[in-house]
């Protein structure tokens, strides 16, 4: 079979994954840099016979999807800051009833309305704390247009396989650059399905009652089980409660079905880390300029290294602090003010050796601004 | 069936302050439900937060409470993924026009086959008797210690002209006219609104001097008036309530398929 080779944006690699990893429900509502995704859904889902959807606003889109999901459908929507802002109390409601969602966030800078359509990093803390109380999250990003097809299938997995929405963070300048893109064969990337429960109808089935290894099976929502959601706190049949007790098993259960699989879960890679004394973290657009830097500066002798990190949450801290521990120095590249660098500092042995090289001015970082801070970083100016 | 066998009886007592007009929209729905002959197993339930939206806990169908306004937004979600199933959508007054104002003109928009059953109380009961959009010019709540200054809309004529193609108005004194009006709504193939006015004693009454439960649902009796009869048009003064509209629209999940036929080239 001959290889299916397209020349894409990131935002439509993401979309074709989205399809691939068995995507069937999509609602949206127009925002930049993530409408793309929007448009391809909108032309290519009626064709499978799938539904999209464009919503009355970002808060509808959510929702609509947290609906159809319960249904039994793999749900997605996208947007960008505002937007996500929006989703934000809804997102939480998706955290605490479990129901598996897929939210693409294109970053563009911020706050507020900011800079529609130029680059930014600046929602990774958002993606972690933006919907109130405590809880965990899952949030995925990459710097390529192949590698936001495989994230954006196992964000697909991701959900399924932990009942959860997860993120992923794309940004503007991965989000429109048109590349390269193989599309994996059919059975290229193993997608993970519904769990669903096997008791049959008539036999009482408990939503909220995990099974050992932790995980949830799940009823079509309209199907063999009548059941109740609620975004209060409930019981293993799906009623609100305030019994301590539940209250304390059901947040802890939340956060350590994540926490727990934060390995299964980890996705990173890494170019020349075991000899390199100074050693680069990024991901993302900035991941690309960072990797263009190593490679120039390793054919000049200059022993510089790249971990590039795809999860971003659970931020894998044993990851970063075992890939780090040679380097005398950490640098950070990211287009915030130092949003993952507060993550490394946590993780790494010495705190004081990892160092920030950013731009927050809207531009996409370059290897020359990578490489004038290491030299201010080396003492050796700029 | 029996209306009973609809209730999650270990779901009981419920929540809601004795006088309260809510359980009769309860019992109104279900005589509904049961009157239409579905099976508990057809009908799905979402509704938003305050003490209408308790009212998904207390029935045996498939039950989804979620955020406050938003229920029309997931029930979107739930319809257009299973177009076969019986989705109603109870809101308070609050909940479907304030912070789920722009979620309900849409929904009307579209002509989508929900039921929003709107218990309009004039009043945030739950959160102890702030004033909502429609608790009208110069009535008082614990927001509006001097008479409200806002004026509220009127949801039958908001319905309309957002493109519901049923509209109906009861009160919970009425309930036989109530029941039926459900029904008919249910069994509407569209977006259906019943306002149907609820009396809050504890929160609305008490502040606005309206008297007992008992007063309040003598109010209903003695203000509103058959849509269709004299006394609406001799007392324009007065409320009417019946179905305002009902017409023929195309539904929006029937006019979605037939798009994917197009788009499939089946048609």
């Amino acid at each position: 079979m001959s290889r299916q080779i397209e020349f894409v944006q990131g935002n439509v690699a993401c979309a074709k994954a989205a399809l691939y990893a068995g995507l069937e429900f999509f609602a949206g509502y127009p925002i930049t840099p993530s409408s793309e995704i929007a448009e391809y859904m909108a032309k290519r889902l009626p064709q499978n016979g799938g539904k999209f959807l464009q919503m009355e606003d970002e808060i509808a889109s959510i929702c609509a999807i947290i609906g159809a999901s319960l249904t039994g459908r793999k749900v997605m929507t996208a947007t960008s800051g505002p937007g996500f802002s929006l989703m934000q109390e809804a997102l939480g409601y998706a955290v605490m009833t479990e129901i598996p969602c897929v939210i693409a966030n294109v970053q563009r800078g911020g706050p507020s309305t900011g800079l529609p359509t130029h680059v930014s990093q600046g929602d990774v803390n958002q993606a972690r704390y933006g919907t109130h109380g405590e809880h965990a999250i899952v949030a995925l990003t990459a710097s390529t247009a192949q590698d936001i097809f495989t994230l954006t299938v196992d964000a697909f997995n991701f959900a399924e396989t932990y009942r959860t929405p997860v993120i992923l963070l794309l940004d503007e300048t991965t989000g429109h650059l048109r590349e390269r893109l193989e599309v994996p064969a059919a059975d290229g990337i193993a997608t993970v399905g519904r769990l669903k429960t096997t008791v049959s109808q008539g036999v009482d089935y408990h939503p909220y009652l995990p099974r050992e290894d932790g995980r949830l099976p799940m009823s079509d929502f309209g199907g063999a089980h009548r059941y109740n959601v609620t975004g209060l706190f409930h019981d293993m049949w799906g009623f609100p409660t305030e019994n301590p007790k539940i209250v304390y098993g059901l947040i802890r259960h939340l956060v350590d079905k994540i926490d727990h699989n934060a390995d299964q879960m980890a996705r990173w890679k890494e170019y020349y880390i075991d000899d390199a004394p100074t050693l680069l973290v990024s991901y993302g657009a900035a991941a690309r300029s960072a990797l263009h830097l190593v490679e120039n500066r390793r054919k000049r002798g200059e022993k510089l290294g790249l971990l590039e990190l795809q999860t971003l949450w659970p931020f894998p801290h044993e990851l970063v602090r075992e890939k780090c521990c040679h380097a005398q120095s950490i640098v950070v590249v990211e287009m915030n003010m130092g949003q993952v660098l507060q993550q490394v500092k946590l993780a790494v042995r010495q705190p004081e050796k990892a160092f920030l090289a950013n731009r927050i001015d809207g531009e996409l970082i370059t290897p020359t601004d990578i490489q004038n801070i290491i030299h201010v970083i080396q003492g050796k100016g700029v | 069936m029996s209306v009973r066998d609809y209730l999650r009886e270990r779901f009981f007592p419920h929540m809601w302050c004795p006088g309260c007009g809510h359980g009769t929209v309860l019992n109104a729905l279900l005589r509904a439900v049961e009157k239409l002959g579905l099976d508990k197993s057809e009908i799905v339930m979402v509704s938003g937060i305050g003490c209408s939206a308790r009212i998904s806990g207390y029935v045996d169908f498939h039950t989804m409470h979620t955020i406050h306004g938003r229920a029309l937004a997931f029930a979107t979600g739930i319809k257009m993924s299973r177009p076969e199933l019986s989705v109603l959508v109870p809101m308070g007054d609050g909940d479907a026009l304030a912070i789920g104002g722009n979620h309900f003109l849409h929904a009307a928009r579209r002509n989508i086959d929900l039921t929003a059953i709107i218990m309009n109380n004039r009043i945030y009961g739950m959160t102890g008797g702030q004033f909502s959009p429609l608790t009208g010019y110069g009535c008082f709540g614990t927001t509006a210690p001097y008479g409200s200054v806002d004026h509220s809309f009127d949801l039958v004529e908001l319905s309309t002209s957002a493109g519901a193609s049923f509209v109906a108005r009861s009160t919970t004194y009425h309930v036989i006219e109530l029941a039926g009006i459900i029904e008919k709504a249910i069994a509407h193939r569209g977006f259906s609104v019943v306002e149907v006015m609820s009396q809050c004693p504890t929160n609305f009454g008490r502040r606005n001097q309206a008297g007992s439960a008992v007063e309040m649902l003598e109010t209903y009796r003695k203000q509103t008036v058959p849509l269709d009869s004299e006394a609406a048009q001799t007392s324009p003064e007065k409320i009417r309530r019946g179905v305002f509209v009902e017409k023929k629209r195309p539904e929006y999940t029937e006019a979605y398929e037939e798009m994917i036929r197009s788009a499939t080239g089946e048609s």
